[in-house]
C-alpha cells in the first residue's frame, strides 16, 4: 500500500518535472520561495503564518497547495442498537493530508481545468484518500466526505481559499496561514502557474512546522524517557499538593 | 491568554484551565471523590484529544488527592488502615481491568462500555443515595437527631479475618474492603479514574464507616491509583501532558483545601445528598448522549502519523 502511494507520489513528481521542462518557456518560467521554512510552536503559540512570494516570466494565474504530512486515520459510524447509538461501521483511510488549504490568483475553477484540477490534486475533491479496508465503494466515499467535513471543521482543511495578489504582471505574493491546531511535521507547499486553464510550470517548496523550546524538550523527554516521565509527573502533582496544604495549616 | 499544551497539541485558555481544576478540586476536596468523571469528559469538551485528557486528568488527581488527603488528615479524618487494606484489593483489580480495557479495545467498544459502565453505575449510585439521605433528612426533621444504630449486622460480619479499624470505629472483616478495592480498581482500570464516586458510597452503605473520615480515606486510596494510572499511561501511551496537569494542579489543589473546609461544615445527609444531585446529574447527561441522535453520526480517529 505504501509502497503504491511512494509510486504514485513519484509519478506526480516527473509530471511536475515535465511540465516544467516542457512548458512553452525554457527557464525559469516561475520561481517562488517562502519567507521562512520553519514555523516554531512554543508556549504562546496561537497560530502563524508565513509569506509566499515569486514571479513568473509573463501573465497567467497562481494556484498554491499547502499539504501537511500524510496521516492514517479512522472513520466510525454510530447506529442505533437497542435504543443505544454504537460505533458499527468503520473505514481506515491510508493518505489523510493532516492539513490541506489552497490559494490562487482567480476562483480555482475559473483558473483551471476539472481534468487538470484532478491531476495534481487541487482541491479536496480531489484528493484520492484512498481507504484501506476496501468496503463497498460508495460505503467508503461517504466516510471520506465525513472526514473532510470533519478536518474542515476543526480548520485544518480551511474552506477558504487564499488570494493570490499580482503586483503587475509577474511579481505575486500571498500569505499562507495556519491555526494554533496545525499538526507538526514536514509541509509540501506546490506552486503551480496556469495559463489557458492549464498548468504549464511548476515548483515545490517544503515547510516545517516544529514544536521547539521547552515544549520540544517535553515532547521530546515524554518520548524518550517514558517511565521516568511519568513519575516525574506523577512526583510534581504530590509536591503541588503538599505545597497548596501549606499555607492553610491551622486554619 | 492561550497557551500551547505540547502532548495534546492544542493552544488553550489558561484561565479555562485554571478555573476547570479549581471547580473539580473544590468537589474533590468536599466529597472525596477524585472529580475524574466530570473533569475528563469537560477537557474533551474544551478540545483536549480523549487520551490525553484520560491520562493527563489522572495526573492532576494525584496532586489534587494528596491536598485533600493532608487537609482531612489534620483533622483526623483518615483511615490509613482502610485506605491501605482498600489499596491492596484495588491494584489487583486493576491488573484485571487493564486486561479487559484492552479486550474491549480489539473489538472497538471501549467508548461504548465506558459509557454504559457510567450510565448504570452512576444512575443506579446516585439513585440510591437520593433516596437514602433524603429519607434521613426527614427523619431528622420529625424528631430531630434521633440515634440511630451505627450499621446494620448482616451475612457479611461473619466473614473471617475480622480487624478493627479503630479510626472507622468499625470491626470487620478484611476481606470486605479488599473486595471492593478489587471491584473499584477493576472498574476504574476500564473508565480510566480514581473511582471515587464508587468508593465513597461504598464505603458508607456497604463497610458502614462514619461519613467524616470516607472523603479523606477515599481520597488516599485515589492518591496511589492515579499515581499508578499516570504512569502506566505515560509508558505505554505517552499520552500524560504535564503541563496541562500542572495547570488543572494549581487550580485543583487550592480548590481542594477550600473544598475539605467546606464539606466538613455540612451535615453528613446533606453531603451525600448533594453527591447522589451531582452523580445523577452526570449520569442523565450520558444517558442523553447514548440514547440521542448524535449531531455527526461520523467520529475520527487518528491511528499514525
Amino acid at each position: 500500500m505504501s509502497r503504491q502511494r511512494a509510486l504514485l507520489r513519484t509519478a506526480r513528481l516527473i509530471a511536475l518535472l515535465v511540465v516544467a521542462a516542457t512548458g512553452p518557456a525554457r527557464a525559469d518560467t516561475l520561481v517562488a520561495d517562502l519567507t521562512s521554512h520553519l514555523i516554531g510552536i512554543t508556549s504562546g503559540f496561537t497560530g502563524a503564518s508565513v509569506v509566499l512570494f515569486g514571479a513568473t516570466d509573463g501573465p497567467g494565474d497562481i494556484v498554491v497547495v499547502v499539504r501537511g504530512p500524510d496521516r492514517e486515520m479512522t472513520v466510525r459510524r454510530k447506529g442505533k442498537v437497542l435504543g443505544i447509538w454504537v460505533n458499527t461501521a468503520q473505514v481506515a483511510f491510508a493518505n489523510v493530508p493532516s492539513f490541506y488549504a489552497l490559494a490562487a490568483s482567480r476562483p480555482v475553477e475559473e483558473a483551471i481545468a476539472p481534468a487538470t484540477a484532478a491531476l495534481y490534486r487541487i482541491g479536496v475533491g480531489n484528493l484520492r484518500i484512498e481507504a484501506k479496508s476496501p468496503a463497498r465503494p460508495e460505503a467508503a466515499a461517504a466516510f471520506a466526505q465525513a472526514l473532510i467535513r470533519q478536518q474542515q471543521a476543526d480548520g485544518l482543511f480551511p474552506t477558504a481559499v487564499g488570494k493570490i495578489a499580482f503586483l503587475g504582471e509577474r511579481l505575486f505574493r500571498t500569505t499562507i496561514s495556519f491555526p494554533a491546531n496545525v499538526p507538526t511535521g514536514t509541509y509540501l507547499i506546490e506552486i503551480f502557474l496556469v495559463r489557458d486553464k492549464d498548468v504549464v510550470s511548476g515548483q515545490t517548496t517544503p515547510l516545517v512546522v516544529s514544536k521547539v523550546g521547552l515544549d520540544a524538550a517535553v515532547v521530546e523527554f515524554a518520548g524518550r524517557q517514558a517511565a521516568i516521565y511519568g513519575l516525574i509527573a506523577v512526583l510534581m502533582a504530590m509536591m503541588a499538593g503538599w505545597l497548596a496544604s501549606l499555607p492553610f495549616r491551622g486554619i | 491568554m492561550d497557551i500551547y499544551l505540547p502532548i495534546a497539541e492544542v493552544s488553550l485558555d489558561v484561565f479555562v484551565l485554571l478555573g476547570l481544576g479549581a471547580a473539580v478540586g473544590f468537589l474533590s476536596g468536599v466529597f472525596g471523590v477524585g472529580g475524574g468523571f466530570l473533569l475528563t469528559p469537560l477537557l474533551i469538551f474544551i478540545g483536549v484529544p480523549p487520551a490525553v485528557a484520560v491520562a493527563s486528568s489522572a495526573n492532576q488527581l494525584v496532586g489534587a488527592s494528596v491536598s485533600g488527603v493532608i487537609a482531612h488528615w489534620r483533622r483526623g479524618n483518615v483511615d490509613f488502615k482502610m485506605g491501605f487494606v482498600l489499596l491492596l484489593g484495588g491494584f489487583a483489580g486493576s491488573l484485571l481491568g487493564v486486561w479487559l480495557f484492552a479486550l474491549l479495545k480489539r473489538i472497538g467498544q471501549v467508548e461504548l462500555a465506558v459509557s454504559l459502565l457510567y450510565t448504570i453505575l452512576l444512575g443506579t449510585l446516585g439513585g440510591l443515595m437520593m433516596i437514602e439521605s433524603g429519607r434521613t433528612t426527614l427523619r431528622h426533621r420529625r424528631r430531630g437527631a434521633a440515634r440511630r444504630k451505627l450499621h446494620q449486622h448482616n451475612w457479611l460480619h461473619g466473614l473471617p479475618l475480622k480487624t478493627r479499624f479503630r479510626r472507622s470505629k468499625l470491626y470487620i472483616s478484611a476481606l470486605l474492603p479488599i473486595g471492593l478495592g478489587f471491584g473499584v480498581g477493576v472498574l476504574s482500570a476500564i473508565m480510566g479514574i480514581g473511582g471515587g464516586f464508587m468508593m465513597v458510597p461504598a464505603m458508607i452503605y456497604m463497610l458502614g464507616m462514619p461519613t467524616t473520615v470516607v472523603p479523606g480515606t477515599s481520597l488516599l486510596q485515589i492518591i496511589f491509583v492515579a499515581a499508578n494510572v499516570t504512569i502506566l499511561q505515560a509508558y505505554t501511551n505517552r499520552t500524560v501532558d504535564a503541563v496541562l496537569a500542572l495547570l488543572l494542579l494549581v487550580g485543583g489543589v487550592l480548590g481542594a483545601q477550600i473544598g475539605s473546609r467546606f464539606g466538613t461544615r455540612l451535615r453528613a445527609e446533606q453531603l451525600r445528598f448533594l453527591l447522589a444531585v451531582m452523580v445523577l446529574a452526570v449520569a442523565a447527561k450520558l444517558a442523553y448522549d447514548l440514547t440521542v441522535r448524535p449531531t455527526d453520526l461520523y467520529s475520527i480517529v487518528t491511528d499514525k502519523e
